[in-house]
């Protein structure tokens, strides 16, 4: 049986869920039985592959960069497993959405700046007006809530993904967990 | 039976019960262990059905009856737990979660919040509906408490406690629709409110929209759980 | 005041009558009098002086046919003017006696001939100020020959007999909710009447309340005799100055002659009537939140059971009826149950005052056997649609009712029919859309009245009407998807099913109707971002703010 290919990606999120996920340890090499991580901060790849069997996706949509890696995610990957509070319901990134990306820009790059107070408009990509879940954007297939969600989740959820098991993510994890 | 009519036999998911006249759907499904989610319901308080959580079906009936207020009749037959009512239920806490900003892994009640609890306990992953992102404030005017109205799900319980066991009606409802807030006094600070300082509401509060300052995370679980007690001593002397 | 006396009013009336020539009754409800009915009527006065005639200029109620304001009715012929000003008024005084004035009759003949006139039998007839206009047309012999002639029970057997039922919405039986509240026991009972009309589009208790005052005032207390209640409140929204104005002097006058207090027409009875007025709240026109506010509690509702006629008003049992049902109930007790019962349809009995308004040529008040059919009222009575425009849809029932296509026009208006074609019959409220007219815009204006005018008490209703409303949204600017449209449907059910009151109830229903019958326009929008009506434009930005 060949490989299952996966990948993870990182939106707009704390990398708490990735730092989660390498806290199953010796299990992972247990997983890379089953699975190539084609695709991760944590790999070198630069683009994202063509065809991906699961994405997990870390993260919420915060700027047009992000909505533009997502649907082509969405697009190359068989899974979509939203990854995280983040990815799941906004989070923290979400805070910003009550007062605006305008009055956040002002904040870190006028009113703290201690040289050169300006706005970037070149590199930094665009922020979106309200950060949405990813869902908002594109169909996920699987929710995994958690801020982080724990590597017991993240190995219990990944082993029945991996083998089609039945999977009850309510039992397991929830927001903010 | 020498109770004569003061006794109804009913059932309860398939389970025979029995009740007192007047008991409430709510009151006999717990008697037995039969679990009925709730939000602004608290025993010791007077009902409102307003979070329509505990809605259940009657035979024979096609309307839905909320289970905190509606009484028990002689062979009534309840469901807790239908496909109709899991679906209403998921869709009423999706209401709540996209309605105001809960952020569970920031909030002080992260882990011990009746809402957070309810999600997960109706099979909740995630929020279909579009979340509203409203702006709203918090006020940490008081020496001893805050209140952060993002976390409020309007259950009312605050406003119940204060007026009808404190006696003191310092919190109300201002407001209508989807701007209903819950405010002190007259919508005055409520460091400045004529509060009696009881704590009661930040007890009794489901979810961390009333915490206690300096309290914060896992440290923070509520005790409702004096009301019962409370009335009791009360109504002894 | 006894029979006789009320007789020796209506004769006095007779007579100053008889000292005129003629008689030209001006229409001064809001519609006539915001296009120059006080100036007109003065004007009259003048030309009426002027000439020497004697001429009696009467201020009168709703007409009924708005469109055509300002309206009056001149002499014994019954012949009706329309769009009459101040400069005609000479010509019109010229004219008494002889060939009525060609250019301002009106040809209305169709629009008055289907209809039956019960609760507005005085609208047009009688001075609003003046009881004796009112005793004069028969006014409070029902509630004296009640008092002196029929036992409580025989009241509430004749208003059963009658099938009446509430004209407020709901439809419930008159009759039986009479005989609850006389049956539960109390030492204090109470009569409420609901004027907090607040449906748009609607205006048939304003019309009563200020054209016709006494006789729901009549209406209240034969009620009060019938379940034994001593006690009456008339809640009014604040928004009807007007009606608030006539009904004090209504009340006032009614005492003074004795028909309201103690001791009335000599018995034992004794009823009195205050006002409340609303605050603005259209969630008050339910009646667990009419009852808080009239408590001076905020005005939310409450789950029922208890229904207010076991515990309502300060827990007493409490008799909640409409403008409109208090209306019929004393040409009721005249002519009889049977009389009534001989109106309308098999199970809607009787007439119902509506408001057509929207597309169509005849806007105003009309009153119609019920059981008649839609496209009568809105081919024959209305005029049909102005402007070559078509006839797209009507809806009945306001923001708790739905729209009925044109192809469904042939049903009979009656409580089951329109409930069957997934909208109620209201308090009245006709609003005739045409061709111009999107239905997905129009779900969403009555979305957002209810989003506005929820309580907040409960969730379905808070916090489902507002998501509702966000939805339709995206679909009238193009940025929805076929998955919102599967959530707005789940929204519809649950808001349906778990609000805790009538309005979050109903709420849904101009969305479930539209999608039931022009389920296609809303996908039109949805996959081809294209509104058919070309109402809604496509151009705004593609984030939509919560």
């Amino acid at each position: 049986m060949s490989k299952l290919k996966l990948a993870t990606v990182w939106l707009d999120g704390c990398s708490g869920c990735h730092m989660s996920f390498l806290d199953m340890d010796e299990r992972l090499i247990e997983l890379a039985e089953f699975v190539d991580v084609v695709y991760s901060p944590l790999v070198d790849t630069k683009e994202f592959p063509d065809e991906v069997d699961i994405a997990l996706v870390e993260g919420a949509v915060a700027s047009v960069d992000d909505e533009k890696k997502i649907r082509k995610i969405r697009a190359h990957s068989k899974m979509l497993v939203a990854m995280g509070d983040c990815a799941v319901t906004g989070n923290v990134p979400s805070m910003r959405n009550p007062i605006g990306p305008e009055a956040i820009l002002d904040r870190a790059f006028i009113e703290n700046a201690t040289a050169q107070p300006q706005i970037p408009c070149v590199v930094v990509p665009k922020l979106l007006n309200v950060v949405r879940p990813i869902h908002e954007f594109v169909k996920v297939d699987v929710f995994l809530p958690g801020c982080p969600p724990s590597a017991e989740t993240f190995h219990t959820a990944l082993t029945a993904l991996v083998n089609g098991g039945p999977l009850d993510i309510a039992a397991l994890t929830r927001f903010g967990a | 039976m020498s109770n004569g009519d003061d006794v109804k036999t009913l059932i309860i998911d398939d389970q025979e019960v029995s009740a007192r006249r007047g008991q409430t759907i709510l009151e006999v499904a717990r008697e037995n262990g039969i679990n009925i989610p709730t939000l602004c319901h608290l025993e010791g308080l007077s009902s409102v059905g307003a979070c329509r959580l505990c809605l259940v079906e009657i035979k024979g009936s096609n309307k839905l009856l909320p289970a905190c207020i509606a009484t028990v009749f002689e062979s009534m037959e309840v469901s807790t737990d239908t496909e109709r009512l899991r679906k209403h239920r998921r869709t009423i806490l999706e209401l709540l979660f996209a309605e105001r900003n809960h952020i569970c892994s920031v909030c002080v009640s992260n882990g011990h919040c009746e809402l957070q609890t309810l999600a997960q306990e109706q099979g909740l992953t995630h929020i279909r509906l579009p979340y509203r992102n409203p702006n709203l404030p918090v006020d940490a005017s008081h020496e001893r408490f805050t209140v952060d109205h993002n976390r409020c799900i309007l259950c009312t319980r605050c406003v119940r406690v204060c007026a009808e066991i404190e006696g003191a009606h310092v919190w109300d409802v201002m407001g209508r629709g989807i701007n209903c807030m819950v405010i002190t006094d007259l919508h005055e600070e409520w460091g400045s409110s004529t509060c009696t300082r009881c704590g009661k509401c930040v007890q009794v509060c489901p979810t961390g929209a009333l915490f206690d300052k300096g309290k914060i995370g896992s440290e923070h679980p509520k005790y409702p759980d004096f009301l019962p007690y409370l009335n009791l001593m009360r109504e002894a002397r | 005041m006894n029979i006789e006396e009320l007789e020796q009013i209506a004769e006095g009336v007779r007579q100053e009558n008889a000292q005129y020539d003629y008689e030209v009754n001006v229409c001064m409800d809001l519609a006539c009098a915001s296009q120059g009915a006080d100036k007109l009527r003065e004007a009259l006065v003048q030309a009426a002086e002027a000439s020497g005639k004697k001429v009696l200029i009467r201020r009168t109620g709703c007409m009924g046919p708005c469109s055509h304001g300002p309206l009056i009715r001149v002499d014994h012929a019954d012949t009706l003017y329309r769009k009459v000003n101040a400069g005609h008024a000479e010509s019109i005084v010229n004219s008494l006696g002889g060939e009525p004035v060609p250019e301002l009759q009106c040809d209305l003949n169709e629009h008055f001939g289907s209809q039956v006139r019960v609760v507005l039998e005085n609208a047009g007839y009688i001075d609003p100020e003046k009881i004796e206009d009112y005793i004069a047309r028969d006014g409070y012999k029902a509630l004296l020959t009640v008092l002196t002639e029929m036992t409580p029970a025989g009241v509430v057997h004749r208003i059963t007999e009658s099938k009446l039922r509430g004209r407020g919405g709901a439809g419930y039986p008159t009759g039986l909710k009479w005989g609850t509240v006389a049956k539960a026991s109390g030492d204090m009972k109470y009569v409420v009447c609901n004027g907090d009309e607040g449906d748009p589009g609607a205006f048939m208790d304003r019309s009563v309340m200020e054209g016709d005052p006494h006789r729901v005032i009549e209406g209240m207390a034969i009620a009060g005799y019938a379940v034994g209640a001593k006690k009456g409140f008339i809640y009014v929204r604040a928004e009807y100055p007007v009606a608030v104005s006539r009904l004090t002097t209504a009340l006032r006058e009614a005492r003074r002659r004795g028909l309201l207090g103690n001791d009335i027409c000599g018995t034992p009875f004794s009823f009195d009537i205050e006002i409340r007025l609303g605050a603005g709240a259209f969630v008050c026109g339910e009646e667990t939140a009419l009852i808080a506010s009239i408590e001076g509690k905020r005005g939310t509702p409450k789950p029922r059971p208890p229904y207010p006629a076991v515990s309502g008003l300060w827990s007493k049992p409490t008799l909640i009826n409409n403008v409109e049902t208090f209306a019929n109930i004393a040409p009721i007790i005249r002519n009889g149950g049977k009389w009534f019962a001989n109106m309308g349809s098999e199970r809607s009995k009787g007439t119902k005052v509506f408001a057509l308004t929207g597309r169509i040529s005849n806007t105003g008040l009309i009153e119609v056997p019920l059981g008649i059919k839609l496209r009568k009222i809105i081919e024959v009575i209305g005029g049909g649609v102005p402007g070559g425009h078509t006839f797209k849809a009507v809806q009945t029932g306001g923001p708790s009712g739905g729209c009925i296509p044109a192809e469904m026009l042939d049903i009979g208006v009656s409580y089951d029919a329109l409930m069957a074609a997934g909208s109620i019959m209201g308090s009245g409220g006709m609003i005739v859309m045409d061709d111009t007219s999107c239905m997905v815009n129009v779900a969403r204006f009555f979305i957002e009245f209810c989003m506005t005018e929820s309580c907040g008490k409960c969730i379905p209703c808070r916090a489902g009407t507002a998501q509702m409303y966000t939805l339709l949204t995206r679909i009238c600017n193009g940025t929805a998807t076929m998955d919102d449209l599967e959530l707005l449907e789940n929204l519809c059910s649950t808001v349906k099913e778990a609000s805790l009151c009538g309005l979050g109830q109903t709420a849904p229903n101009p969305v479930l109707s539209t999608l039931k019958y022009f389920r296609n326009e809303y996908i039109e929008h949805i996959v081809n971002k294209r509104c058919p009506a070309g109402v809604c434009s496509m151009e705004t930005p593609v984030e939509v703010l919560a």
